[in-house]
């Protein structure tokens, strides 16, 4: 017999909110994250708005050991940390448990797209003054690409699978299909997903050189990100995290968890980087084929979905987006799903982008309800000639929803569609 | 500076990676790092990193590795410091 796979934690560090409250707050009422940056003036990039979460550093306290906490760096690892460690406890568990005892059962996939370039610069400086001695200790474990694994399994006592992934934008919805899969195959009967990332200035000015980021509202960094639009003039780098506790249906049950969602199941794949593909645009045959694979696979029919979470970062490949789900689906004009964008209040952060928005898809599942899209006054007019205008929230609509279908697509041609439904007990 | 003052500064040294706090209150010339005060092994260069810093000396690979109790700490630093 198949395995159902449910949502029982959820924990999230976003640009709009940190903590599952005010992030959920924030979604419903379509508050940005995005802010100026001073400093991006200063080293002269065009673009100079960013979503980086209103995160204080010293509540780490709350989540790791003071030993821990003394030379913790890294902020993609601080956000995962607490992701991840909320998450552990919304579901009803404490941290720390026995000193004794592995969760045999339990394992953890967690993605990321780049160590942390502040991090690095400060070993590159040590090093090249000859000072690799006074590295200390703490240096490896914070800069391998594992690190944020290694802290959670670490502190929650995981035995099962701990994998470190890594696929660009498609990072978060992956390590969260990777997770599901242990559990449908009996390898593992709980696992901690998500990802995180960190967005610092030598990432943010390599994107900003390709000039795919938005740079025309620097001084109204609220609208500066644009999903859909015909105003929409490139992404805003977002930073946090987001990460969810996925168990084995008869094992939340037998432990009486509260559930939030079930993951009916999702695809993962390439377009080979062919057919329209290559390393930064998704070829549309892949994007087609991987969101179908995951209708099939979750064993939904496409016209029940209520409600498509995208990709949508606000470039020129929205239009196309768009496309590929009206193809994938075989839906269009009025009978397109409402389809709505986080990146339009939070950015796009990457690898933690799947994760985050995954979170916002099982909220609006709980909560019942299709957040808006902000900064959507003028819809694209491509976007327009496919699916009716309105499938495109700008404000709150509160509605049934029970199934969300949740897709990222990310450099190097990978695509990631998962597929959310309401919980019935009936299955 | 006499071992006396050493010990002293050496506790705020150790208070980071100590998780039992109360276990400095006590330490003597041969209290062990490891065993005595639970600290990670992992964690010994970096005490020897804080010192170094702390008091402006360079404490060679050799050295180090003798640390093993509190009062190797304190011979290592107050060789230094002479």
């Amino acid at each position: 017999m198949s395995r159902r796979v449910v949502i029982t934690g959820l924990g999230v560090v976003a640009p709009n909110g940190v903590g599952v409250p005010d992030f959920l707050t924030s979604i419903r009422q379509g508050v940005s994250g995005i802010r100026y940056q001073p400093g991006y003036k200063d080293l002269h990039f065009n673009s100079q708005v960013s979503g980086i979460p209103q995160f204080n550093w010293d509540l780490l306290k709350n989540y790791v050991s003071e030993i821990t906490f003394h030379g913790l760096q890294g902020h993609a690892l601080g956000y995962g940390i607490m992701a991840a460690l909320d998450a552990w406890r919304d579901a009803g568990n404490s941290i720390g448990g026995r000193s004794d005892e592995t969760l045999w059962d339990t394992g953890c996939v967690f993605g990321s797209s780049v160590s942390e370039c502040d991090v690095v610069k400060k070993i590159i400086s040590r090093v090249d003054a000859g000072e690799a001695k006074k590295l200390g200790s703490r240096v490896i474990e914070q800069m391998m690409n594992s690190s944020i694994t290694a802290y959670i399994s670490g502190r929650l006592g995981l035995g099962n699978r701990i994998v470190a992934t890594s696929a660009a934008c498609a990072t978060g919805t992956q390590a969260i299909l990777m997770g599901y899969e242990y559990i449908q195959q009996g390898v593992a009967r709980r696992m901690v997903v998500g990802s995180s990332e960190h967005v610092d200035p030598y990432i943010f000015g390599a994107f900003d050189s390709m000039r795919i980021l938005s740079r025309k509202f620097n001084h109204a960094p609220e609208q500066a990100s644009r999903p859909m639009s015909q105003s929409a003039g490139g992404f805003v780098p977002g930073s946090g995290s987001g990460a969810l506790i996925l168990e084995d249906l008869d094992f939340a049950l037998s432990r009486n968890a509260k559930i939030y969602a079930e993951l009916l199941g999702g695809a993962c794949n390439s377009g080979g980087q062919r057919n329209g593909g290559s390393m930064t645009a998704p070829a549309a045959p892949g994007v087609i084929r991987c969101i179908s694979d995951a209708v099939a696979n979750a064993g939904v029919n496409p016209d029940s979905i209520d409600l498509i979470s995208g990709h949508l970062t606000a470039t020129a490949a929205d239009a196309l987006e768009i496309q590929n789900w009206c193809l994938a689906l075989g839906r269009n004009g009025r009978n397109f799903p409402p389809v709505n964008s986080l990146k339009s209040m939070i950015g796009h952060s990457l690898s933690a982008a799947g994760s985050i928005e995954s979170v916002a898809a099982v909220l609006q599942i709980v909560h019942q309800f299709v957040h808006p899209n902000i900064n959507l006054e003028d819809p694209n007019p491509e976007i327009l000639r496919q699916i009716d205008i309105g499938c495109l929230p700008t404000t709150m609509v509160e509605r049934e929803i029970r199934t969300v279908a949740k897709a990222n697509f990310g450099f190097g041609d990978v695509n990631a569609c998962l597929i959310f439904s309401k919980y019935n007990q009936n299955g | 500076m006499d071992r006396r003052t050493i010990l002293e500064e050496l506790k705020k040294v150790l208070y980071p990676y100590t998780e039992n706090k109360e276990l400095l209150q006590h330490i003597t010339d041969d209290t062990n790092l490891v065993k005595d005060l639970k600290i990670n092994s992992a964690n010994l260069v970096d005490i020897i990193i804080d010192a170094e810093a702390k008091y402006n000396i360079e404490i060679d690979f050799d050295s180090a590795e003798k640390i093993i109790t509190v009062g190797n700490c304190i011979d290592a630093i107050a060789e230094k410091i002479k």
